[in-house]
This record gives structure tokens, C-alpha cells and sequence, in this order.
């Protein structure tokens, strides 16, 4: 393990300012996170160091508990920051904005709309100078993209919990957002689906190239997912455990991917990571 | 994609599911297999209704019969033997002029009521023949800036039916323009709340007496240069104030309970506020302002009987309090019309704002 780590901060990753500041896209910086109790601080975060360059994709996985889903939601500006700074594109975040696309866990859509005003909800409020067919146009096309052309006018309490979820992901990408945050957006769904939207994902991510930090469980998701795959040590007072680059190219098939040399080696050094 | 609308399911929308039974019963739809769902949803129903009437006959019957014996006995003690065998005779004979004034049986409840519709008709019919005959009269006085003549006969049995509905749909409409707006700033904010509740806890269980003695007290003052009837208004206010509190509490709740997930949605696409109560806060606490809004309204309805009895403003409670008073031989079996009158709108009252909630909220599983 400790080779391993040492590797890493040799090619810098653990590290801070090691990318040029111009290719940075996100920064946390000495990250802290502490909940009050009764018996005393709850430390969950601390010390956490973390550099996202732009058009990267980064999968983090740890166990849960870990303080994978606070940091996440750090970043989307929903939980306050204890100590140190997060920025995006050298800016200190203060508050969510729609500049951080949230993909949650639950497709969290409202129910009482249909899917594209759903879509529109979003769009309305970062294109509020674009007239309103071009928005319908911009929420159409997204939801188009993730395979919803004929459930435009569904409610969304009509749609299953996967074509709910794709709703969430048209949702993101339809404001363009800088970064774009998924909690565990795939866990809660079948393995059949969960694969159908993993590749819904990473063709419209292929086109967007919208930097993306995705909280996960399943290692297989996280080494076909991203570029770098962070591992996050068990609470409390988390931090960055390991770093592994993914060398796969992109645009990756599934297929290719099982099939190549490396995959088992990846896969070996993050299940070692998390049974350790 | 559109649905045909069958009468089955515009009844099962409405919450009156069990009609649908009886169509499949006339179009001779009925399998076997609902022989038991037939069984238990019309026949039990049915037999249980024989009952209450069985019983309220028999309950009648006996009552009638106490107070039959003690007014001959009465009789007897105070004007002697010949007294009280005429007296018999004459309970005996069914002359209304020395009935046992008790429970009425369920014949005479009938009865009542079909003697109160004949005068309804009477009463209509006198209203349709003063208006035709003041038509030319009143066209006149409108055209030279004068009051027309209005017809201020005796109201009907119906008619006071109509002008208790419009006195707590007005009380109604009062309770939800103060209710919801108030209970939206008291959800959307922590501070509101704890400085309101001790206002919501104190009034809420104030009885609707004590709230028509305040009103009267507030309004009388204000409109002391006025020489109209306030007691509608009065009466109104009263009601609305009374059954405001289950919509306030209730929307309070359900505005801050939103489902934390959408709150985030809201957060991370920045909506403003106005955006937020109307796109996503007051959709999602529909069902509960709605549940509230339900109890308010039934809540309007019982309150509004005894506040108009108090108010003298005409309507079913000035009616059912004028028999009481009158004591005629007919007066209880108009009470027991006036309070199944009363129970059967009750019923319809919540049927219809249940069909309401189903039409415009969401979540059609909480409808009960």
C-alpha cells in the first residue's frame, strides 16, 4: 500500500498544485468537515486534498460512511465547509449554484411535473434570456439524448425509477453546469438498467466533456466510468487514501473494456484498497 | 394519450365507488365471483340501514309510551278520572292536539319531510307569483334610483338550506384566503413559527360560541352606522375563524416538510423565492393543505348550525332552533329532517372536496 501511495506522489496527484493552475478546474483545499455532538466534535473530513482537472472524469469509492456523500454535497454548496476552501476555476465556491449540476441518488424529480418541465425547471433558470421555444429546444434535445423522446409529456411519478433517474441526468446536463456532481445516482437501480445508464452517461459525457466527480459503490462502474479513481480512507477524519489512473481510451465500450489487460489489474488494486 | 372516462371511474374518482356496484347490478355485469363483493358492499349496507330504522322505531315507540302513560297519569292527579280516560282517548285516537311531545318515529320524520317540500312548493310558487306581479312596479322604481320591492315572505324549508351553503362557503372562502397564505410564511419560516405558536395553541381550541361573541363584539362596533342585518356577516366571519385552524396547521406542516431532495433541486438550480413556494414548495404540500382544507370545511359545516342559532341568521340552525322553540306537534320530526339534511351535505360537502384534491394534486394514493 504504501509503494502504491508513494507511486502516486511521485506523479503528484496526492498533492497539491501540481497542474498547471490553468488546467484546474476544481480545487478542495485542506478540506475539514466537523459535525457538533453532545460528546464533542465529530471530525469526518479533514486535511483533504483534491485537484480535478477540466474535462476529467473522476469516480470516488470508499466505504460507506466514509464521508464520500459530505464531501460531495461540500461541493454542491449544500453542506457547510468546516475549514479550508473549495474552488472552481479558482473561484471560492459560497453556496450551491447551477454552475454544479447535482445528479442525486434518488432521481428527485418532481413528481407533479411532467419530464420536460422537469428539464425546463433548470433550463428556465440558467437561460432566462433565451426565448421559450429555444429552451423547450434545449430540454428536448437532452432528454432525446438520454432515450426519452416519447415521455416528454409523462408525469414523472408516472416513470420508473431508471427513466426517472434519466430525467435527472437531462436535468444536469440541460444547464450546462462547470462540474457535475452524481451521488451514487445508478445504486439504487437493477443491474440491467444501471449498465443501460451507465452508457447513456458516458456517450453524452463523451460529447459534453463536462468535468464530472461521481460517488460510487460498484468498482466495475468506477474504472469504466472515469479517467482517475479516487479512494477515499474510512471515516473519521477521511482523506484521500490512493489515486488510480484509469489508461483506457476513450470513447470506451464495455466489451473492450472487460477484455483489455489492465482491467483486472485495476480492479485488483481498488479491491485491495477497500479490503484493507 | 387520452383516457376514456367511463361512469365507473368518475364515481370511484369521486370517492362514491360503491354507485358503481348498483350500475353492474342493472347492466347485468355481475359475475359470480362478486357475488361476495356485492353481498358486502350493498346487502350489509343495506340491512344495516333496516336496522336503525328497526331500532329508532321500536326506541320511539317505547318513549312514546312513557310519555303517553305520565301525561295521563298527570291528568289523573290533577284534574281527576274523567280527565285522564279522555286524554286516552284522545292520544288513542292520534288527534295532534294531545300528542306525547317526544322522539318522532321514522313515519313522521317522512312525513315531515315531505310536508316540508309541499311548503317549499307553496312558498315558490307565492315567490313566482310576487315577482310577476311587482315586475312592472320595480322596473320603474330601478329606472327612478329606488330600491326595487323584494319579496319578504317566510323562506322555505329549502331555501334556508341554500343560505346556510352560502354562509359557509362564504365562512369557507374566509378560512382559506387567511389559513393558507398564513400557514405558507409560518412553514417557509423557523421564526414565524415559534412566534405564532403560541397564537395557533391558544385559539384553536376555542369554542365557536366564544368566537361568535367576539366577532359580534368587533363587528357590531364597525358597522354601527349601518342599518343593514349583520348577522350573515357575523355569522360568515364566525365560521370562517372557527375552521381555519386544521388548514393552518396543516399547510404550515406540509410547507415545511417538504421532501429535503426537492429543497436541494430548488437550492441547486437557484430558484428565487417566488419560484420556489409556487414551482416546488406548494405542489408538494398540496395533498396535506388539502387534507386540512377538508377537515375545515366539515368543521365550518357542524360549527355552522349552532353559530347561525346564535346569530339569528336564517338558515338550517334558525331553523332547527325556531321548531325547538315552537314547539309545534310536528317541530321534532322537522328537527330529525333538519339533522339528517344537515349529515347527508356534510356527506356530499366532503365528497366534493375530495373529488377537488384528486383532480389537482399529484399523489392520488393519499386520497381516503
Amino acid at each position: 500500500m504504501n509503494t502504491v501511495l508513494e507511486k502516486n506522489r511521485v506523479n503528484g496527484y496526492a498533492d497539491n498544485g501540481v497542474f498547471p493552475s490553468s488546467q484546474v478546474m476544481l480545487d478542495l483545499k485542506k478540506l475539514k468537515k466537523v459535525y457538533p455532538t453532545p460528546k464533542g466534535d465529530y471530525v469526518v473530513l479533514e486535511d483533504l486534498n483534491l485537484q480535478i482537472k477540466k474535462e476529467e472524469f473522476v469516480t470516488i469509492i470508499g466505504h460507506s460512511g466514509c464521508g464520500k456523500t459530505t464531501m460531495l454535497s461540500m461541493i454542491a454548496g449544500l453542506n457547510e465547509i468546516s475549514g479550508g476552501h473549495i474552488s472552481v476555476l479558482g473561484k471560492h465556491i459560497k453556496g450551491p449554484g447551477p454552475d454544479r449540476g447535482v445528479i442525486f441518488q434518488a432521481p428527485s424529480l418532481m413528481p407533479w411535473m411532467t419530464s420536460l418541465q422537469n428539464v425546463l425547471l433548470g433550463v428556465n433558470q440558467v437561460f432566462p434570456h433565451a426565448s421559450k421555444s429555444q429552451r423547450k429546444d434545449i430540454a428536448k434535445y437532452y432528454l432525446q439524448k438520454v432515450g426519452l423522446e416519447d415521455a416528454f409529456h409523462k408525469k414523472a411519478s408516472d416513470l420508473s425509477q431508471g427513466m426517472q433517474q434519466r430525467v435527472g441526468i437531462a436535468r444536469a446536463f440541460a444547464i450546462k453546469p462547470k462540474v457535475l456532481l452524481l451521488d451514487e445516482p445508478f445504486g439504487m437501480l437493477d443491474s440491467l438498467t444501471r449498465g443501460e445508464l451507465q452508457d447513456i452517461l458516458i456517450e453524452i459525457w463523451n460529447k459534453e466533456k463536462i468535468t464530472a466527480v461521481m460517488i460510487t459503490h460498484d468498482v466495475d462502474e468506477a474504472i469504466f466510468l472515469a479517467d482517475r479513481v479516487v479512494m477515499m480512507t474510512s471515516g473519521p477524519r477521511a482523506k484521500i487514501g490512493d489515486i488510480l489512473e484509469i489508461d483506457f481510451e476513450r470513447p470506451r465500450t464495455r466489451k473492450a473494456i472487460l477484455e483489455h489487460n489492465d482491467y483486472y489489474k485495476y480492479r485488483k488494486h481498488l479491491i485491495d484498497f477497500l479490503e484493507h | 394519450m387520452k383516457q376514456s372516462i367511463t361512469l365507473g371511474k368518475v364515481t370511484k374518482f369521486m370517492g362514491l365507488g360503491f354507485l358503481s356496484t348498483f350500475k353492474d347490478l342493472f347492466t347485468g355485469k355481475l359475475e359470480k365471483e362478486d357475488f361476495k363483493n356485492f353481498l358486502r358492499k350493498v346487502v350489509v349496507p343495506m340491512a344495516s340501514i333496516l336496522l336503525f330504522i328497526g331500532l329508532w322505531f321500536l326506541g320511539a315507540r317505547s318513549l312514546y309510551n312513557v310519555e303517553a302513560e305520565y301525561k295521563i297519569q298527570k291528568a289523573l292527579t290533577d284534574q281527576g278520572p274523567e280527565a285522564a280516560e279522555a286524554l286516552r282517548a284522545c292520544i288513542a285516537s292520534g288527534d295532534t292536539s294531545c300528542q306525547p311531545n317526544t322522539l318522532p318515529s321514522p313515519s313522521q320524520v317522512w312525513d315531515s319531510y315531505m310536508s316540508l317540500l309541499k311548503d317549499h312548493q307553496i312558498i315558490s310558487a307565492d315567490k313566482a307569483a310576487f315577482a310577476e306581479k311587482t315586475a312592472a312596479l320595480n322596473e320603474k322604481r330601478i329606472a327612478n334610483g329606488e330600491n326595487p320591492i323584494t319579496y319578504t315572505g317566510r323562506p322555505s324549508f329549502v331555501d334556508q338550506i341554500f343560505r346556510s351553503l352560502q354562509t359557509v362557503f362564504a365562512g369557507f372562502l374566509l378560512a382559506l384566503l387567511i389559513a393558507v397564505p398564513l400557514g405558507i410564511f409560518i412553514g417557509l419560516s423557523p421564526t414565524l413559527k415559534s412566534s405564532f405558536n403560541w397564537f395557533i395553541q391558544i385559539f384553536k381550541p376555542v369554542s365557536p360560541v366564544v368566537w361568535y361573541l367576539l366577532v359580534f363584539m368587533i363587528v357590531k362596533t364597525l358597522l354601527i352606522d349601518s342599518n343593514e342585518d349583520s348577522s350573515f356577516t357575523i355569522s360568515f366571519i364566525s365560521v370562517g375563524l372557527c375552521s381555519m385552524w386544521a388548514t393552518l396547521v396543516n399547510t404550515a406542516m406540509g410547507v415545511s416538510s417538504v421532501d429535503k431532495d426537492y429543497i436541494n433541486v430548488a437550492k441547486v438550480l437557484k430558484l428565487g423565492p417566488f419560484q420556489k413556494v409556487f414551482k416546488v414548495v406548494l405542489p408538494s404540500s398540496l395533498p396535506l393543505i388539502f387534507t386540512g382544507l377538508k377537515i375545515t370545511l366539515s368543521v365550518a359545516w357542524m360549527v355552522l348550525i349552532a353559530i347561525e342559532l346564535l346569530a339569528q341568521s336564517p338558515g338550517l340552525g334558525l331553523f332547527v332552533w325556531e321548531e325547538f322553540q315552537n314547539g309545534a306537534n310536528d317541530s321534532n320530526a322537522k328537527i330529525i329532517v333538519a339533522m339528517f339534511v344537515i349529515g347527508v351535505i356534510g356527506f356530499l360537502l366532503d365528497r366534493l372536496m375530495l373529488t377537488i384534491q384528486n383532480a389537482v394534486s399529484f399523489d392520488k394514493t393519499d386520497a381516503i
